[in-house]
C-alpha cells in the first residue's frame, strides 16, 4: 500500500464542556477526494481547522507524506501544500480579483503576471474568471471561484472545501464538480466538507463519517445508499416517543405560499411554504442552518412582514402586521440568538423581559412603565425556569449563553401564547437545562397552544414533535407524523434526496 | 503592558467618575497648554473655571451663566435621544440658526403689531423650522439611506449661508440704513425674550430648558419611548424584533432634536442677540454635543454639562479680556474635555489590568 497524503492518528480536541474531537483517525490517499460526513456539531469544523492549522489539537499525531506534520498556523499549513476554501469567503469587496488575490500572498508578484496566472488557471480549469473585475460585482460562485483560484496558485496537495456547495446555483456546482474531478486527476486530493448525500455520492470516492466528534464509520459513496449514509450521520440512537397520536385539533396558523426574497446577501429566500398548524400541535422543522430558519422566524415574528393572506392566525391574515400587534393577539416567537436579538446584552433581564412581554402583561398604561409589575415577571421567569443570576437588575450579557437562554424562553412560555415559534431553543445549553426546556414546550402544547420548534438536533425533533417537516433551500417539506419515521426517511428529507438541484447534478 | 478587560456590566461607579476625571485631565493639560503659552497656569485656570462664579464681578457674570447655559442644555437634551438611538445628528447647529430665521421672520411679519399671541406663534414657528431643517437629513436616510452624519454637517453651512442672505435680504432692518441685520426684536415688546426676573439672565429659553429636562428625564426613566430609544441605540436587530420600527426611530429623533434646537435658535434671536445678523451663530449647535457627551447623555448630567460648559465660555472671555489669552485657546480646551471624556470612558466598560499579557 503507498504512503498516504495525510494521515489522522487520534486526533483529539476538547473545549470547555464538549469534546469535538475524539480519536479521529483517517487517511487521504494522493488524488483521492475524500468526503468528511456529519450533523452540525459532529466536529466537522474542528478537525479540518486542525488540518489547517487554526486548532492545535489535545493529542493524536498527524502525517504529511511520512513526515510529521505539525502547523502551527494557516501560513505553515500553506507552505506544507494544504490549501482550504472556507464556506464564508474573505474577500474585499472594493477590489479587483487580482488585488484580492495579491492580498492572500506572502510575496505577491506584480499585478500584471497575477493577472495572467490567473487567466491560466481559470483556462486549465474551466472556471471563468476575469481578474480586473471588481469582487463586489461578483456573484457567489465566482466569488468562490476568487477563493479556489487563491488556493490553486499556491499548487496544493489536498484542498479542503467546506460546505463549498452551499451558496451555488445548480450550474454553478456542476462547474465546480468538473473543476474538482480534473484536480483530482492530477493527483490533488481533496478533503470535502458536507452533509448533501447526493453531491458526495457524486463526487467523492471515500468517505469518513462523524458523530459527536467520532469516527463512526467509513464507507464507499458510490457503493451505499443515500440512506445507509443518512444512517450512519444520524445515529441509531434516534428514538421516537412514545406519544399518543393526538386528533387533529383546530387549525391555529396557517401558512398559506409563503415567500419572500432574502433580506440580506447571505440570507435564504423563503419558497412557496404552506401548512396548517393546529391547537395543541408540536411541528418540528429540521434542516441544516442558514436553509431559510431565520427567515421564517421573522416572517412569523412580524420582523419581515409579508402579503397579508401568507400568515393566517385563526383564519385572519396577519401578514403585514408589526411584531407587537402579534403578541397581542397570541403569536409569539423566540429567535435563535439571543445576544443582540432576543435579549439586548447590555440591559437588565427586567428591561429585557419588557422587550417583548410588554403588551400582554399590560406593562406599560399609555406608554408609561410599570417597573416594578416588570420586575415581578422577570422574577417569575427566573424562578420557574431556574435562571442562574444574582437578580433581575443584572445585565443580559452577565449570564451565560443556557442560562439566558433559559430566560428568553421563559419569558415567552410564560405569557401563555397561542402560537410558539422557537428557533434552536435548546442551542448551547447543558443537557438537563435543555430537557427543562423541552419539557416545557411540551407542556405549553398540553395546554392547547401550538409550538413550531425549528431545530438543527434531531433527537430533540423527534422527541417532542407531533408532526416533522424540513427546511431546505427555503422550502418546507410535506410534514409527517413523527410517530414512525424512521431513521432512513428522517435523513432522506434533511439530506435534500427529492432535491431538484441535486438532480440537475446527477443529469 | 496593560491589558482592558472587559467588564460583566459597566461599571455604576465609573460612569459618575468619568465626567469628573475628564474635567479634571482638562484642567491639567488646559493649564500645561496655557503655561506653554506664557501664562500662569494657576491663574487661568482660576479664571475661567472660578471667576464667573466667585470673583468681585460675579454678579454680572452669573445671569450669563443661564444665558449661556440654556441653549446648550436644550440643544444637547434633544441630540441626547439621538446619541442614544444610534442616529448622529451633528448639525444642530444649522437647526438651530433655521429655528432662528423662521421665529424671527414671524415675529417681523407682525411688526409693529402688538398682541400676547406672537411670542408663542414664534416659538412654534422657530420648532418647526428646526425640526424640518432636521427631516431633510432624517428623510434622506430613510428613503435613500444617506449617512445622516454627513448631510446633517453640510447643511449646517447652508444654514449659515442662509442666515447671511436673511440678514443682508429679506430680513433686513428697513430702517437701518443699510447695515446688514433684523430689526431689533429685544426692542419689539411682543416678540422679545424678556427676562423673566430683571437681571437674573432668567428668560424664556432658560424655563424651557429646565422643562425639557424634566421631561427628556421622564422619558427616559418611565416611558415607553426612552425605553425604545436606548433599545434602538444597544442592540438594533432586538429593538426591530421587540417591534421598534426604525425608520420612524430615526425620523422621531432627528425631528425632536431638530425643534429643540429652533426653539434655543428662537429665544436666543428674541432675547440675548436681539436680531438675525450675519454673526449670530457662535457654535451653540457643536458645542451642545460635548454637553449632551460630558452629561453622559443624562438628562441631569447634560444639565450640570451646560453649566460647566457656559463657565468656560464666560471664563474664557474673561481669560481673554484679562490675560490677553487667544480665542483658540479656549476652544482647544473644550475640545480637549470631549477628547478626555472618550477616552476615559473606556474605564466604565473595561478593566485595567498591569502587567505582561499571558501568551496565549
Amino acid at each position: 500500500m503507498t504512503e498516504p497524503l495525510l494521515r489522522l492518528t487520534g486526533l483529539t480536541k476538547a473545549y470547555p464542556g464538549v469534546v469535538a474531537n475524539k480519536d479521529v483517525s483517517f487517511e487521504i490517499q494522493p488524488g483521492e477526494v475524500h468526503a468528511l460526513l456529519g450533523e452540525n456539531g459532529a466536529g466537522k469544523s474542528t478537525l479540518v481547522k486542525t488540518i489547517y492549522g487554526l486548532v492545535k489539537p489535545d493529542s493524536g499525531t498527524m502525517t504529511l507524506e511520512g513526515t510529521a506534520f505539525t502547523p502551527a498556523e494557516p501560513r505553515a499549513a500553506r507552505a506544507a501544500g494544504v490549501a482550504m476554501v472556507f464556506q464564508h469567503f474573505s474577500l474585499f469587496d472594493a477590489m479587483n480579483v487580482a488585488e484580492n488575490i495579491a492580498l492572500g500572498m506572502e510575496n505577491p508578484p506584480p499585478q500584471r503576471e497575477i493577472a495572467a496566472q490567473v487567466r491560466k488557471v481559470s483556462d486549465q480549469y474551466g472556471l471563468p474568471l476575469d481578474p480586473d473585475r471588481v469582487v463586489g460585482e461578483l456573484s457567489a460562485g465566482e466569488r468562490q471561484r476568487v477563493e479556489i483560484i487563491r488556493c490553486l496558485l499556491q499548487d496544493p496537495k489536498l484542498l479542503i472545501m467546506d460546505e463549498p456547495t452551499s451558496v451555488l446555483t445548480p450550474q454553478e456546482v456542476a462547474i465546480l464538480f468538473e473543476t474538482l474531478k480534473q484536480l483530482s486527476a492530477e493527483g490533488t486530493a481533496i478533503l470535502y466538507i458536507s452533509h448533501k448525500l447526493e453531491e458526495i455520492r457524486t463526487l467523492c470516492d471515500n468517505a469518513t463519517v462523524l458523530r459527536l466528534g467520532e469516527v463512526v464509520g467509513e464507507c464507499d459513496p458510490k457503493a451505499t445508499s443515500a440512506r445507509e449514509m443518512a444512517e450512519l450521520m444520524v445515529g441509531t440512537k434516534l428514538h421516537v416517543p412514545e406519544k399518543a397520536a393526538k386528533p387533529a385539533g383546530e387549525t391555529v396558523l396557517a401558512l398559506q405560499a409563503l415567500s419572500a426574497p432574502a433580506p440580506h446577501q447571505f440570507g435564504t429566500a423563503l419558497r412557496d411554504i404552506t401548512i396548517d398548524i393546529s391547537k395543541g400541535e408540536v411541528l418540528g422543522i429540521g434542516g441544516v442552518a442558514g436553509n431559510g430558519q431565520d427567515e421564517l422566524v421573522a416572517a412569523l415574528s412580524g420582523e419581515m412582514r409579508v402579503a397579508p393572506d401568507m400568515v393566517q392566525f385563526q383564519g385572519q391574515p396577519i401578514g403585514q402586521l408589526p411584531p407587537n400587534a402579534r403578541r397581542k393577539i397570541g403569536l409569539l416567537a423566540a429567535p435563535e440568538e439571543r445576544m443582540g436579538h432576543a435579549a439586548a446584552p447590555d440591559m437588565s433581564l427586567t428591561e429585557n423581559a419588557i422587550m417583548t412581554a410588554m403588551t400582554r402583561e399590560n406593562l406599560t398604561t399609555k406608554g408609561f412603565l410599570h417597573w416594578a409589575k416588570a420586575r415581578r415577571f422577570a422574577e417569575g421567569v427566573i424562578k420557574d425556569f431556574d435562571v442562574r443570576t444574582p437578580g433581575p437588575a443584572n445585565a443580559a450579557r452577565s449570564l451565560s449563553g443556557g442560562n439566558l437562554q433559559k430566560f428568553v424562553i421563559g419569558r415567552e412560555i410564560l405569557q401563555a401564547p397561542d402560537v410558539l415559534v422557537v428557533n434552536q431553543p435548546t442551542w448551547g445549553v447543558d443537557a438537563s437545562a435543555a430537557a427543562a426546556i423541552r419539557q416545557a414546550l411540551l407542556d405549553l402544547a398540553a395546554k392547547g397552544a401550538a409550538v413550531i420548534c425549528i431545530s438543527q438536533d434531531l433527537d430533540e425533533l423527534m422527541e417532542i414533535s407531533d408532526r416533522f417537516a424540513a427546511l431546505n433551500e427555503g422550502r418546507l417539506s410535506a410534514p409527517r407524523p413523527a410517530q414512525g419515521l424512521t431513521v432512513e426517511e428522517i435523513g432522506l428529507m434533511l439530506g435534500g434526496a427529492h432535491d431538484m438541484e441535486v438532480a440537475h447534478v446527477d443529469a | 503592558m496593560i491589558t482592558l478587560e472587559k467588564r460583566p456590566q459597566p461599571s455604576r461607579a465609573w460612569s459618575l467618575a468619568t465626567p469628573l476625571l475628564a474635567v479634571l485631565l482638562t484642567m491639567i493639560c488646559g493649564g500645561l497648554l496655557f503655561a506653554a503659552l506664557g501664562k500662569n497656569p494657576f491663574e487661568t485656570i482660576r479664571t475661567i473655571f472660578l471667576d464667573p462664579l466667585f470673583s468681585e464681578f460675579a454678579w454680572f457674570y452669573r445671569p450669563q451663566l443661564l444665558i449661556k447655559g440654556a441653549p446648550l442644555v436644550l440643544i444637547a437634551i434633544g441630540l441626547s435621544f439621538g446619541f442614544r438611538a444610534g442616529i448622529w445628528n451633528i448639525g444642530a447647529e444649522g437647526q438651530y440658526i433655521v429655528g432662528a430665521i423662521c421665529g424671527a421672520a414671524v415675529g417681523l411679519a407682525f411688526y409693529p403689531t402688538e398682541s400676547f399671541i406672537i411670542f408663542p406663534l414664534m416659538i412654534i414657528a422657530g420648532i418647526l423650522g428646526g425640526t424640518l431643517w432636521a427631516m431633510i437629513p432624517g428623510i434622506l436616510r430613510v428613503k435613500f439611506g444617506t449617512n445622516e452624519i454627513l448631510v446633517s454637517l453640510m447643511l449646517v453651512y447652508v444654514a449659515e449661508q442662509l442666515m447671511a442672505s436673511m440678514a443682508l435680504g429679506a430680513l433686513r432692518n428697513p430702517d437701518g440704513m443699510g447695515f446688514p441685520g433684523s430689526r431689533n426684536l429685544s426692542q419689539y415688546p411682543s416678540a422679545a425674550n424678556l427676562e423673566i426676573i430683571s437681571g437674573s439672565g432668567m428668560h424664556w429659553g432658560v424655563v424651557t430648558a429646565l422643562i425639557a429636562v424634566i421631561f427628556a428625564y421622564i422619558a427616559l426613566s418611565r416611558h415607553i419611548f426612552g425605553f425604545n430609544v436606548r433599545l434602538a441605540g444597544q442592540s438594533p436587530r432586538a429593538a426591530k424584533f421587540a417591534g421598534v420600527n426604525p425608520a420612524a426611530m430615526i425620523l422621531i429623533c432627528m425631528g425632536l432634536s431638530g425643534g429643540l434646537a429652533g426653539a434655543a435658535g428662537l429665544f436666543e434671536v428674541a432675547g440675548p442677540a436681539g436680531q438675525v445678523s450675519i454673526d449670530f451663530n457662535v457654535g451653540y449647535g457643536f458645542t451642545a454635543i460635548i454637553v449632551a457627551f460630558l452629561g453622559r447623555l443624562h438628562p441631569v448630567g447634560i444639565l450640570l454639562a451646560g453649566g460647566l460648559m457656559a463657565l468656560t465660555y464666560i471664563g474664557g472671555e474673561i481669560a481673554q479680556s484679562n490675560l490677553g489669552l487667544p480665542l483658540a485657546a479656549i476652544q482647544l480646551m473644550q475640545g480637549m474635555l470631549l477628547f478626555f471624556l472618550l477616552a476615559v470612558d473606556v474605564l466604565t466598560n473595561y478593566r485595567m489590568r498591569f502587567g505582561r499579557r499571558q501568551v496565549v
